[in-house]
C-alpha cells in the first residue's frame, strides 16, 4: 500500500521526504563539499570537472550548472544544501529565493518588506511561459 | 533540592540576524525595530540568568549532512564550537556544555521511550548561536553552560507536534530528578512562518503566526495536535520548525505560565520573527 503523502498538492512547494533525499543524496553531498574553501576553489576553476567527480545524474549536473534551483529541488536537492552553491557564487540568500519565484531580487525584497507573500496569493513558476 | 525548569524562551533563529550583529548593522533602519523587540528580553535575562540553558534547535546541513539524520540528538560534550557555514565561523564564544546534566537527561528520557542520539562532538550553527546572541547580547563569554538539542526538521517526516510536546514532558521529569538545585531554562527556536524554496518562497502568514503564539500560551496541548500539513500550508515549508517550540512548552509546568515578553516582527530577511518568554509560576 502506498504511503500517505498529503503534502504533494501544495502549489510551488516541494517537501523533501525520504524518496527525494534518496534521489538527491549525491547532489546534496556535492553541495555539502562546498563548505570547504579548497573545494569551492576547485569547483569555481572547472565546474563541470568537479561535478563529474560525483555520481550525480546528468540532469542534476545540468541543473547545477544552470543554477536552476527549482529543477535542483525536483531532482532531490534540499534548499539548505543548495544554499551552499549560492554562497560559493557570492550570492545572497534573497537572490537565490527570488530566482525561484520569477521575481527580480529587488521585487522579492520589496515583497518581503511589505509583509511577505500573502497566503493564497498566486504562485508562478519562472519556467512557465507568461 | 532538585533541579527545576524556571522559564522557557521561544525565538526565531534567522541567520541574517547573526550576520547583522556580527557586521555591526543592528542600528540600521532595517534591523532597528527587530533588535528593539529583544531589548526587554536581554534585560529579563540579566535578572533571570539560569544555571543551564537547554536549547532546542535544528542544524541546517552543517553538523549533519545526509550521511546521518538523527531525529533527536542531545549534546553531551564539554564544549561546542561555532561552525563554519561557508563564510567562516561567527565571531562568538565557544559554548560550554553541561555534560553531567545532559547525560542524566539522556538516560532518563531514553528510559521513557524517546530514542535520542547522543552526540559527543559537533559544531553548532546559526540555529543555535543566533538565539544566544539575541538574548545574551554580544558577550566575550556566554553567561552559563548550554545543552544543545538538535531536531531533524529538514528531511520529512519530521517528528509530530504531539511527540515533541510529550518529549518536553519527559525532559521536565528528567530535570526534576537531577540531584542539584539548578535553575534550568528551556529554549525552543526556529520559525515562524517562512518558506525558503520553490515558486512559493517568501510566504508569511501573520495571522496564523499570532494565533500560534496565543495557543502556545493558553492551550499548548491542543496546539500539539496540529498536523504537519497545516504548518506547511499555512506557515510555509520551513515553518515546520515551529514543532520545536512544543518541546520547550511541554517541559513547562501544567499551570498557566506568566507571559514575561511577547514580540512579533516581519521581516528578517525571508522570515517572520516571533518571540515569547514564559515563566513558570512558583
Amino acid at each position: 500500500m502506498a504511503l500517505d503523502k498529503p503534502y504533494k498538492g501544495i502549489p510551488g512547494t516541494t517537501i523533501f521526504d525520504a524518496d527525494l533525499a534518496r534521489k538527491g543524496y549525491h547532489l546534496n553531498q556535492f553541495c555539502m563539499s562546498l563548505m570547504k574553501a579548497e573545494n569551492r576553489e576547485r569547483f569555481k576553476a572547472n565546474e563541470r570537472a568537479y561535478l563529474d567527480e560525483w555520481p550525480m545524474s546528468e540532469e542534476q549536473k545540468q541543473a547545477v550548472l544552470a543554477r536552476d534551483l527549482n529543477r535542483c529541488i525536483e531532482l532531490g536537492g534540499n534548499i539548505y544544501f543548495l544554499a551552499k552553491i549560492g554562497a560559493t557564487d557570492g550570492k545572497s540568500f534573497q537572490f537565490m529565493a527570488a530566482s525561484m519565484t520569477g521575481m527580480t531580487q529587488e521585487e522579492y525584497a520589496k515583497m518581503m518588506l511589505q509583509g511577505g507573500r500573502a497566503p493564497g496569493s498566486p504562485v508562478r513558476d519562472p519556467r512557465e511561459k507568461q | 533540592m532538585m533541579a527545576r525548569i524556571t522559564a522557557s524562551v521561544y525565538t526565531s533563529h534567522v541567520p541574517a540576524i547573526g550576520a547583522a550583529l556580527d557586521l555591526g548593522k543592528s542600528g540600521d533602519d532595517y534591523w532597528k525595530p527587530l533588535f528593539a523587540g529583544y531589548e526587554p528580553s536581554k534585560a529579563w535575562f540579566k535578572e533571570n540568568t539560569p544555571d543551564v540553558i537547554f536549547l532546542v534547535y535544528n542544524d541546517h546541513a552543517t553538523a549533519f549532512s545526509l550521511d546521518m539524520i538523527p531525529t533527536f540528538a542531545i549534546g553531551c560534550a564539554a564544549e561546542y564550537k561555532p561552525a563554519d557555514e561557508g563564510w567562516g565561523p561567527r565571531p562568538v564564544p565557544t559554548v560550554k556544555g553541561h555534560a553531567e546534566l545532559a547525560s542524566h537527561i539522556a538516560q532518563s528520557v531514553i528510559q521513557d521511550d524517546f530514542d535520542l542520539t547522543i552526540v559527543n562532538r559537533m559544531d553548532v550553527d546559526h540555529g543555535f548561536t543566533v538565539p544566544l546572541s539575541l538574548i545574551c547580547g554580544q558577550v566575550a563569554e556566554w553567561p552559563c553552560p548550554v545543552i544543545p538539542f538538535a531536531v531533524n526538521v529538514v528531511q520529512y517526516p519530521v517528528p509530530s507536534g504531539r511527540r515533541c510536546f510529550n518529549l518536553g514532558r519527559a525532559i521536565r521529569k528528567a530535570v526534576s530528578l537531577y540531584d542539584e538545585p539548578l535553575k534550568v531554562q528551556i529554549w525552543g527556536t526556529g520559525g515562524m512562518s517562512h518558506q525558503l524554496q520553490g515558486p512559493r518562497a517568501g510566504l508569511i502568514n501573520r495571522e496564523w503566526d499570532n494565533r500560534f503564539l496565543d495557543r502556545l500560551i493558553a492551550e499548548p496541548e491542543k496546539l500539539a495536535d496540529t498536523p504537519h500539513l497545516e504548518y506547511v500550508q499555512q506557515a510555509g515549508s520551513e515553518g515546520i520548525e515551529l514543532v520545536m517550540w512544543l518541546i520547550a512548552r511541554g517541559a513547562m509546568s501544567d499551570l498557566p505560565p506568566r507571559v514575561a515578553h511577547r514580540f512579533y516582527h516581519v521581516p528578517a530577511s525571508n522570515t517572520a520573527v516571533g518571540h515569547l518568554i514564559l515563566e513558570n509560576s512558583q
